[in-house]
């Protein structure tokens, strides 16, 4: 064993000097840091190359932030998974490109109650709305909290053009227009009479629009909430692309 | 460093040789077991990235020798899924719901897909078995159809839905704002809603106000609802003679409804915005059990 020989090989040098233990550390770690960072290099081959995938609009994005405040992702993942128990559950697998504008991504790994990632326009906006006021109300062997105060609270939107900005600085397509118009598309997108022109020019004419909660007076949370939860996994349209179009 | 290897006299174990402050380090090696699975895995994770996908290039990456894709596999899963139950699939395309329910062998088939694909997709708004649920989601056991209960009606509600934004041959229907929009006063609404009732047994209204109701009900609700009140599944308009109440019986309730109608939404099940609609198929097996739930027509 290394026991018997001289104490200055081997394993005994490395512990005894400062300097050459530094640098085998390095060397170390780099190697584990280029093992993770190295595949990122390739994320623009990783991503699919699929058209219908755009930023959030503003309202959705105001959805988004309350989603993750209440911690939804605690309980119900973003991610249907290739298995075909899953698929044939939920729907088409997610795809890298469907996610690439989340900042964090919301695919979670905890399932409590069902994935989410295409719950968009499979239920109508009225069921959103019992559902989180009182889940049980509609789902009796449900274990969900209630959310009922989500219809309560005015929508905070004041600063909505300043969390556009900082998507748009981490990498999220954001315009300057799309910012600058950010209330009033935000406005716009959560009243059934306004005019969506602009918002669809900016942002697709697949936006849903119109008063989500129920309730035309009031911009509440449920508003933005039931939004968000509308266009999740509604943007690319599967029905067009093959399993080779979506192989990375 | 002095090193001086010892048996230590109290375990008999030897030391690394290592001492400082005369406090010396015992030499446990690590158990075999352990150390052999910790090498079996070093070169399990070799042979691993030399057959499946592993080492990423500039652009792309090596695949491996078996060159595996999950997603692949996930096709051919459900196209051998789809294989198996080809017997069946083959036999009822091209079947109406009604054919298809008169082959006992296929309804069996279509009574089970069809329950599958109820919990996974309608369950959430009518209950598991067609329950419905208060606040506008109807039961779908029970004889009372809004659009109509027969094979064929059933399988247009459950292709393009109700009110959906996303279907051009959505059923559509609108019922008026009586009250919010001022085409009645509020006692003409309340006078309405309780000639409503008493079709049905309820209310404890006066024979004037019932008088007053029913004429305002002749000229405002008849085209829809029908002369006898008993509704028409051609508009979506429920028969307001029998005591089933989509959004509640109490006088308030058919009041609230008369004076701003809440108007419930469907989604369209054959298109979807992801292209992800239910197929033919299914969609056929949906009817079938749909109407086997109780009350088809």
């Amino acid at each position: 064993m290394v026991l018997e020989k001289p104490v200055t090989k081997g394993h005994a040098r490395l512990e005894t000097n400062t300097l050459l233990m530094a640098v085998v550390i390095l060397i170390t770690v780099s190697i584990g840091g280029l093992v993770e960072i190295v595949p990122l290099f390739t994320i623009d081959s990783t991503i699919e190359q699929v058209d219908g995938v755009r930023p959030y609009t503003p309202l959705e994005l105001a959805g988004r932030r309350i989603y993750i405040r209440e911690g939804c992702y605690n309980c119900h993942s973003q991610m249907v998974r290739p298995f075909r128990d899953e698929v044939e559950r939920y729907g088409h697998y997610s795809i890298a490109a469907e996610s690439m504008f989340d900042h964090p991504f919301q695919w979670g790994s905890k399932r409590t109650g069902p994935d989410l990632a295409r719950v968009g326009g499979k239920y109508s906006n009225d069921w959103h709305v019992a559902h989180l006021i009182d889940p049980r109300s509609v789902v009796p062997e449900s274990i969900m909290p209630p959310y009922a105060f989500l219809a309560e609270r005015e929508l905070g939107y004041r600063d909505i053009a300043d969390h556009l900005w900082a998507n748009s600085a981490v990498g999220v397509p954001y315009t300057e227009e799309m910012i600058a118009a950010a209330y009033e598309d935000l406005l716009a997108q959560a009243d059934a009479e306004a005019d969506w022109s602009g918002l669809e020019e900016r942002y697709g004419d697949n936006v849903v629009t119109g008063d989500f909660d129920g309730d035309p007076e009031r911009l509440t949370e449920m508003d933005a909430l039931v939004a968000y939860l509308q266009v999740l996994g509604t943007m690319v349209n599967f029905s067009e692309y093959s399993v080779e179009d979506l192989r990375q | 460093m002095p090193t001086k290897v010892e048996k230590d006299s109290v375990t008999g174990t030897e030391t690394t040789g290592h001492e400082w402050d005369g406090i010396k380090e015992l030499n446990t090696p690590l158990p075999k077991w352990w150390l052999y699975i910790f090498y079996a895995s070093i070169i399990w994770s070799v042979i691993y990235c030399i057959f499946m996908p592993s080492v990423p290039y500039i652009t792309g990456y090596f695949g491996g020798i078996w060159d595996y894709s999950q997603r692949a596999t996930v096709e051919e899963q459900l196209a051998a899924a789809h294989q198996r139950q080809s017997v069946f699939l083959d036999r009822m395309a091209g079947l109406s719901p009604e054919q298809v329910a008169e082959d006992p062998e296929l309804l069996t088939f279509a009574l089970a897909g069809g329950a599958a694909a109820f919990a996974d997709n309608c369950a959430p708004c009518h209950a598991l078995g067609g329950a419905g649920n208060p606040g506008g989601y109807p039961v779908l056991a029970d004889d009372d159809w809004l659009w109509g209960g027969t094979m064929d009606d059933i399988m247009v509600t459950i292709r393009h839905g109700i009110r959906s934004d996303l279907d051009t041959n959505t059923r559509l229907a609108t019922m008026p704002n009586f009250g919010s929009d001022g085409l009645l006063s509020r006692e003409q609404v309340a006078a309405v809603a309780d000639y409503v009732l008493s079709l049905s047994g309820h209310g404890d209204a006066g024979a004037e106000t019932l008088a007053e109701g029913a004429e305002i009900f002749a000229a405002q609700c008849v085209s829809c609802h029908g002369a006898d009140g008993t509704g028409l599944h051609e508009f979506g308009a429920p028969n307001l003679t029998d005591a089933i109440w989509l959004y509640g019986g109490e006088r308030s309730e058919v009041i609230a409804q008369v004076n701003h109608p809440r108007l419930g939404v469907m989604p369209a099940w054959e298109e979807r915005a992801n292209g992800q609609g239910l197929d033919d198929t299914t969609i056929r097996m949906l009817t079938v059990y749909v109407h086997s739930l109780g009350g088809g027509e």
